[in-house]
């Protein structure tokens, strides 16, 4: 990250303080899970996407929602990068960190770069709080440990106390809003227009209207302290990116998911049916599309993963556009009935915000860790199509292109993310109307057989035709049991069993003919060629294309698609000489190229809940050149 | 728009597919009956749907020529959901198991009742998995030599007229089999509820639990062991010559009507009451110590699930307009880039 020192006349604030332009900033914000963390981080995030930086966030809370304060199990971080250019990743360190407490100091400076800015809240280092995150003396007289830092150590909770005396507030009501007093020291820190932050306390506040004044006079203070403590003497400007023209807004992948099946429903001019039983990091899919039942959107929050399976398969028969999301120990209790919607050929969309496994695992954290489970985790022959998404914003036309392959060829889809990817945000282009893809949905209504209807008769891209109960005439009978070829009657004829599990398959390879060649980042030959999937793409991509402007022989491939694959993607490979793929799991992906292409792909492999650093992809592709 | 509906009748409703039951089963009456009642509710043949799980009973749907789903063991009521949900002008029957409902199903078989989705559930209890050869299931007496417990079962049965209560079902009503009237009457009001009717047949498995339900079907005995519900009418069996008095101790009791006891001072049934706990009681009387109740225990109107839902559905587009693309894409802070 480059950085120039600007003319002092440029200076607005803070009279006689340095300004410096900066390309890229990263921030961490953490405290214990009730200092609101989250809360100011979107807020920096909001304000930055607002002023036209590019952003990518990543959200780190403990699994427990209430662990006790001021432990290392509470601590609650939000990471953001902004830049005045395209960014894939958050970043790999951090250049600002904000320590609201000893515990967050403690499980987060690791991360900060040396030469990095470190403030902490010191009115937080008292010596209980400093005997729960196990430092033997208090850490902010360790000058060793603070010597590669530049350190400000600011009595926040005095400050915020002394900002919102005269409200009539409780020390605990004022003690709340400390981080606002952090969010605007750093808002004049990298010179940030607080507008959008005054205007959503407002609203939230509105009928609180000590509370909303006591924080927007905490936002005010922590700026004021930037610009007048002598302590603070250099602050940054970060000019705005030059994205693709067009309107903007920032999203999550999980909203960005909700979005999607919305429009794609709406663009089928059908009804969208979504089950689902929570599940972190899943539940916020439902939350989102519970709030726009105007879009006839139906939503049914039933009793477990297996109902909700269940249900979107019966809502399949019955016409609509059907969804069920969830998570890793989710999915394995939704086998059975996907196998079912997969026999019975309805189309459906299964969503999984991937988490760290097994079993309960790690429930906040990010992993890719069931490429396989989607692939192989149901009983007998059952190939279903994967699809997967790359960042917060792709989850948007991602799941549209999942819908868009369930109801060509009826067939549940597969759609996976992960809760980086999920709970991340970033700038989103807002598509204009021309630009979204129509989704076309044929409901059978006339007897397509002398007559009478056949419903396992198939079209050119062996997809049987869909009636929907309520249609006369087309009265007939689907199940579990192996149908019968055309007629779906029920079958044990083992000629007819093969034939359809052979068919099955087919109609799925078949999809290949149907989704678009894979794009190769980078020369179409060369040295190495890194293949990865899903959320790993920003670190991926930004990995190989420093080693491409260092000149060396890398390309790298993302796949949106895994089963089927591209059907160039073959020729791809057997074009360079090395194959890597970078997972964050043992190499799911890897094992199933080697299989289909007999390729010696290496893995890089990580399984730390964390997403990649660009600094590991980088080190793991030059160890092949 | 009934005036213009083809007059169906039971031929119309069977399929082409071989019946594949074994001799005398007592799914067959069962089978039956429902094809007399389908066609005098005058609804059009599309707007049924038959729902069911895994199990001989599940198979039932493949007989009938509607619209039909034989699913996986134990789903039936979450599958129907689904339909229900999607397609609120279907009427859905739900044919499931002793088995499928209250073993590997219980969990949505309690939720579909508590939600009150408008299903029919239709629960053949033959006390055996009959699939699956003959092994015990949660409603088999305790005691019972089974493939799987040749010593005699150790569990203890449940009731499945109990579990819908305790569900705060709003419709519950027990028949039998071969009592072909009445399981006709019992089927035809649970079809014209709105809401979950659950509804429990005793069912003859006569392969590996033959004669389970003599108590209640022979004709030697049956009128002294079964009891018919009618709402507002005292509780009379054996020919009138006996009835069902509560007690000092709020328990049922049997009374010889030779005189003593006057009508007036038997239990007289209540349907419609919005506390359960008469239907609990009459639940709750098993044989051999009192004649079991037969008929609907329970019958009170509760606003449906996919009504609901799909209100709320309306309701959204009434306060906020129909959805609108452009609207949503521009929700809360956006920005240019030129
Ligand atoms: C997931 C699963 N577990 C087990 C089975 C095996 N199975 C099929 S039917 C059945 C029990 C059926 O009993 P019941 O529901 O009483 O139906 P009946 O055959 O008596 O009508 C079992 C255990 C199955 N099909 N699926
Ligand atoms: S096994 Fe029992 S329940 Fe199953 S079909 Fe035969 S008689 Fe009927
Ligand atoms: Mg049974």
């Amino acid at each position: 990250m480059s950085s120039t020192v600007d003319v002092p006349e440029a200076e607005k604030q803070g009279e006689g303080k340095k300004k410096e332009t900066v390309e890229t900033v990263v921030v961490r914000f953490c405290g214990d899970s009730g200092d609101g963390m989250q809360l100011v981080g979107t807020q920096m995030t909001n304000v930055s996407a607002v002023y036209g930086n590019d952003v990518s966030t990543l959200p780190d809370f403990p699994a427990e929602i209430r662990a006790p304060a001021g432990t290392l199990a509470g601590v609650s971080g939000y990471q953001l990068c902004f830049s005045n250019h395209d960014i894939f990743t958050p970043g790999d360190a951090v250049d600002t960190l904000v320590s609201m407490n000893p515990a967050a100091l403690k499980t987060n400076v690791a991360d900060l770069k040396r030469g990095g800015t470190l403030i902490v809240n010191e009115d937080a280092f008292d010596k209980s709080n400093i005997a729960k995150a196990t430092y033997e003396s208090n850490p902010l007289d360790d000058e060793d440990m603070l010597q590669p830092y530049r350190v400000h150590k600011v009595p926040m909770t005095r400050l915020t106390r002394d900002a919102v005396e005269g409200l009539g507030l409780t020390v605990r009501e004022a003690d709340r809003c400390k981080n606002f007093f952090a969010l605007g020291l750093i808002y004049w820190l990298y010179e940030r227009d607080a507008t959008p932050t005054e205007e959503w306390v407002k609203a939230k506040f509105a009928n609180k209207p000590e509370i909303q004044e006591a924080n927007l006079r905490a936002l005010r203070a922590g700026y004021n302290f930037g610009f007048s403590t002598e302590s603070f003497t250099v602050h940054y400007h970060v000019e705005p990116a030059q994205l693709p023209p067009g309107k903007y807004r920032k999203l999550t992948g999980n909203e960005a998911t909700a979005l999607g099946l919305i429009t794609a429903a709406k663009l089928a001019d059908r009804g969208l049916f979504y089950a689902g039983y929570p599940i972190t990091p899943a539940s916020d899919i439902l939350h989102e599309l519970s709030a726009h039942k105007n879009f006839n959107v139906k939503t049914f929050q039933a009793e477990d993963e297996i109902a909700a399976m269940s249900a979107a398969v019966g809502a399949a028969y019955a016409g609509q556009l059907a969804v069920t999301a969830s998570s890793g120990p989710g999915i394995c209790l939704k086998g059975e009935a996907m196998g079912l919607g997969m026999i019975t050929e309805l189309p459906m969309i299964i969503v999984n915000v991937q988490r760290g496994g097994p079993s309960t695992g790690l429930p906040t954290k990010t992993e890719q860790a069931d490429l396989l489970l989607s692939m192989f985790g149901r009983n007998g022959e059952s190939p279903l199509p994967i699809v997967a998404a790359q960042s917060p914003g792709d989850c948007f036309h991602a799941v549209q292109d999942a819908m868009n392959i369930a109801v060509n060829f009826m067939v549940p889809v597969v759609f996976l993310t992960d809760g980086y990817i999920a709970n991340g945000a970033e700038p989103w282009r807002i598509p204009t109307q021309e630009e979204l893809k129509p989704i076309e949905v044929k409901h059978q209504t006339e007897p397509n057989g002398d007559g009478e209807y056949l419903p396992y008769k198939r079209d050119e891209k062996l997809a049987r035709p869909w009636a929907v109960p309520g249609t006369p005439g087309l009265e007939h009978r689907v199940g579990g049991i192996e149908k019968a070829d055309v007629t779906g009657h029920v079958s044990y004829d083992p000629e007819n069993h093969e034939y359809m599990v052979k068919l099955r398959a087919r109609k799925v390879a078949g999809i290949e003919n149907f989704i678009p060649d894979q794009k190769v980042d980078g020369p179409d030959s060369g040295d190495v060629l890194v293949i990865s999937w899903g959320g790993t793409y920003g670190a991926v991509r930004t990995a190989a294309r420093e080693l491409q402007s260092a000149g060396k022989s890398v390309s790298h491939a993302h796949l949106r698609f895994l089963n089927p694959f591209p059907k160039n993607l073959g020729d791809i490979i057997s074009r360079f000489k090395h194959v890597l793929v970078p997972e964050l799991n043992m190499g799911q992906l890897r094992m199933l190229l080697r299989d289909r292409y007999l390729v010696d792909a290496k893995g890089l492999n990580k399984i730390k809940g964390k997403p990649f650093l660009i600094s590991e992809v980088v080190e793991a592709i030059e160890k092949m050149l | 728009m009934s005036t213009d509906l083809p007059v169906l009748s039971p031929k119309d409703f069977a399929s082409d597919q071989e019946i594949r039951w074994c001799p005398r089963c007592g799914d067959y009456s069962i089978l039956a009956q429902m094809k007399k009642v389908l066609p005098t509710l005058g609804i059009p043949k599309e707007k049924f749907v038959f729902v069911s799980g895994i199990g001989c009973s599940s198979r039932f749907p493949y007989y009938m020529d509607t619209y039909g789903f034989h699913s996986i063991h134990g789903r039936a009521p979450a599958i129907a959901t689904g339909i229900k949900l999607a397609q609120p002008g279907q009427q859905v029957w739900v044919i499931t198991g002793d088995g499928d409902a209250l073993s590997i199903g219980g969990n949505h078989l309690m939720h579909a009742i508590r939600r009150n989705v408008d299903l029919k559930i239709i629960l053949f209890n033959n006390q055996i998995y009959g699939l699956t050869k003959g092994q015990y299931s949660p409603t088999s007496p305790t005691g019972k030599r089974t493939k799987s417990t040749p010593m005699g079962s150790v569990d203890h049965p449940l009731n499945p007229l109990s579990v819908a209560l305790g569900s705060e079902a709003t419709f519950v009503a027990r028949s039998v089999d071969v009592d072909i009237r009445h399981l006709t009457s019992v089927l035809e009001r649970a079809a014209h509820h709105k809401g979950t009717a659950f509804v429990e047949v005793y069912q003859d498995c006569n392969v590996f639990n033959s004669g389970a339900f003599s108590f209640a079907t022979d004709k030697k005995v049956k009128q002294d062991n079964i009891v018919y519900l009618e709402h507002g009418k005292p509780l009379i069996f054996a020919n009138g010559s006996k009835g069902i008095r509560v007690n000092e101790g709020s328990r049922p009791e049997i009374v010889d009507l030779d005189g003593s006891v006057q009508e007036d001072d038997l239990l007289f049934h209540d349907e419609k009451v919005a506390e359960p706990s008469l239907a609990f009681m009459l639940a709750r009387m098993r044989y051999p110590e009192f004649p079991e109740p037969m008929g609907v225990f329970r019958a009170i109107e509760k606003p449906t699930y996919d009504e609901e839902v799909n209100q709320q559905v309306e309701d959204a587009i009434a306060e906020k307009g129909e959805g609108d693309l452009e609207k949503l894409f521009n929700r809360g802070d956006t920005w240019e880039v030129k």
